[in-house]
């Protein structure tokens, strides 16, 4: 499939991610993400058609949060969306958004993802994952060890070194970003020694509940180009969910959502060697633990390897593959805001606007990821040119459509034929009712009967 | 019906709901205030001139920040009401009473309060009400205790 218009990020833009604001309520920290937008692209909220709001169901106890937020999100009297998909939101946002662009709907929409989670409870929205009829499967949010334990039953105690050494990566990452949540100075030993959660899942290797929101504005190309901010192209996205249940222990037969999602996400680009033709990846990595184990699924590396590029440093900023220069979800997590982040740094990263966390050097192509409820996966990449992606689908019907049509054309013609007298009988039964309309149930009936 | 005879079941939720709602330093002004003054605020936007209650720091139709704020009321007129008749564990007061949506002086949005002291089948759009505050207030929209017909 492709694209009707080519779609480019136009403005980006983010609150504080803080685990505590009591200076202002939902709408004004919507406002502070829209704001940040508006002026890092340029543009007022006239140049926006549309807003695609996204949020965590149940997870702040008011209802449709998107009508509420019109008091900060500038959506008075412009066309709006809400979308809710679970920890993907962020993520589904963009993506909505790219088609609603790209569809030729709209030229200009702008995604919001919000969550200010100290008003509400996480565990309010997410108690009803499990069936409570049939407490079906095993279903959490993110906080699970069993991932973790298949490491460790691999690797031994080396794979917990590495769960906390890329804990302490993003740490260090955070400390470079000013809107990062958690900006802690960590040792892998500081890690190693934090609360058990659940073995080998410790405190420190899971996402804090974080207050924030982020807004993405989506353009389309003819539009992006007179633009005052650098595009950033939408390369392609897809979304995917093939499991009912987590990882529940013995061997696993089937490649994960994330790698399935991964490999047609590279067939359709064309990308065949992900470390060299990817720039920066951002993941939504809830655990380190998880982080760990999807770099494989994501990037097609086997255990070994991504363990040896860990030991390596090779994720790092300054690294061979920079994974999560913002810090990551382990650092910042408002969730509905928090895949719609992974967009939004991946884009900074692409245009070299990231400041202190910037990856020194060009970035052509970024991956951003969304996860949710059970392995639902998002994935998005983002291209500085144009180059080397899809031409935009010209749009020419009328010749597509000709040649076998006329044949069928003319057996559409026959059918209207034997169908007309039947219309006439139809407006014959009107110019007297109750007799004829008998008539016609009893033809009907009899029909039936035969 | 017993138990038995049930030919369809279902299971209790365990749903907790403990929410939190933020009134963040703007409309927090407007609360103390009302405590320690027993003043009602209204915000005033600076583009369109818009005196808001309930308070907010950003006019959404010219969409800039508001820091200005000027004393609206305290006397007002009744836009609309209705009579509650029904008993809920979370309602304010023991019905029946009235609700009703107030136009404080000076304001260009309506505040929804109580209405009492006044038999529910006298209550009119367009009458003058002011309004009763708490004895012990704590920094609450119901620090106004109610709105009354004005003397």
């Amino acid at each position: 499939m492709s694209k009707n218009r080519q779609v480019a990020i136009v403005g980006i833009g983010q609150s504080k991610h803080r685990g505590h604001r009591p200076d202002i309520n939902q709408a004004e920290l919507v406002r502070e993400a829209v704001e940040d937008a508006l002026q890092d692209s340029g543009l007022s909220l006239k140049d926006i058609d549309c807003i695609v709001h996204g949020d965590m169901e149940l997870f702040e106890g008011i209802h449709q949060p998107d009508m509420w937020h019109t008091l900060g999100d500038g959506g008075f009297l412009k066309s709006g969306f809400r979308i809710t998909t679970g920890g993907t939101t962020g993520a589904t946002i963009a993506c909505a958004s790219d088609n609603l662009v790209a569809s030729g709907y709209y030229d200009v929409v702008m995604a919001i993802g919000f969550e200010k989670q100290e008003e509400g409870h996480t565990t309010t929205g997410i108690t009803n994952m499990a069936d409570p009829l049939w407490m079906r499967e095993i279903q959490t949010g993110a906080i699970t060890g069993s991932t973790g334990l298949e490491w460790v039953n691999e690797f031994g105690e080396r794979a917990e070194w590495a769960a906390a050494k890329l804990r302490v990566m993003a740490a260090d990452n955070a400390r470079r970003n000013p809107k990062a949540h958690l900006r802690l100075n960590l040792t892998e030993q500081d890690v190693m020694n934090s609360r058990l959660l659940a073995y080998p899942l410790r405190l420190l290797h899971m996402c804090p509940e974080s207050n924030g929101a982020c807004a993405v504005i989506f353009a389309t190309g003819e539009k992006a180009k007179k633009f005052p901010q650098k595009p950033v192209w939408v390369w392609d996205h897809i979304t995917m969910h093939r499991e009912e249940t987590f990882y529940r222990g013995g061997p696993r037969k089937d490649p994960l959502t994330q790698e399935v999602a991964a490999r047609r996400l590279f067939a359709k680009t064309g990308i065949k060697n992900p470390l060299k033709e990817i720039g920066v990846f951002e993941m939504y990595d809830p655990s380190s633990w998880w982080l760990l184990d999807w770099l494989g699924n994501f990037l097609l590396l086997d255990r070994k390897t991504v363990l040896e590029m860990v030991e390596k440093n090779e994720f790092a900023i300054e690294g061979k593959f920079p994974v999560n220069p913002s810090g990551g979800v382990v650092s910042t997590n408002p969730i509905g805001a928090t895949a719609l982040i992974r967009v939004a740094e991946a884009g900074l990263q692409v245009r070299g606007d990231a400041g202190e966390h910037q990856v020194p050097r060009n970035i052509e192509v970024a991956m951003a990821s969304g996860f949710g409820g059970t392995f639902w996966t998002v994935l998005m990449l983002l291209k500085k040119s144009l180059d080397g992606m899809k031409p935009v689908k010209v749009a020419t019907p009328a010749k597509a459509a000709k040649p076998k049509p006329k044949a069928k054309a003319k057996s559409k013609k026959a059918k209207v034929k034997r169908g007309k007298p039947k219309m006439k009988v139809k407006i014959k039964v009107r110019k007297s009712k109750p007799a004829r309309i008998k008539v016609k149930k009893g033809k009907a009936k009899a029909g039936r009967r035969k | 019906m017993s138990e038995q005879d049930k030919w369809c079941y279902e299971v209790p939720g365990k749903l907790e709901v403990p929410y939190r709602y933020f009134a963040g330093e703007f409309g927090s002004k407007f609360l103390v205030a009302l405590r320690d003054q027993a003043k009602i605020l209204g915000c005033k936007c600076p583009k369109c001139g818009k005196v808001f209650i309930p308070p907010r720091s950003n006019c959404e139709q010219c969409f800039v920040k508001i820091t200005d704020w000027v004393e609206i009321g305290p006397k007002g007129k009744v836009v609309s009401f209705c009579v509650v008749r029904y008993k809920e564990p979370y309602l304010p007061v023991e019905p029946p009473f009235v609700m009703a949506l107030i136009r404080l002086k000076g304001a260009d949005s309506d505040l929804t309060h109580l209405l009492s002291e006044v038999d529910p089948a006298q209550v009119k759009i367009g009458m003058e009400v002011e309004p009763v505050f708490s004895d012990s207030r704590k920094a609450s929209i119901l620090d106004i205790k109610y709105f009354k017909p004005a003397v």
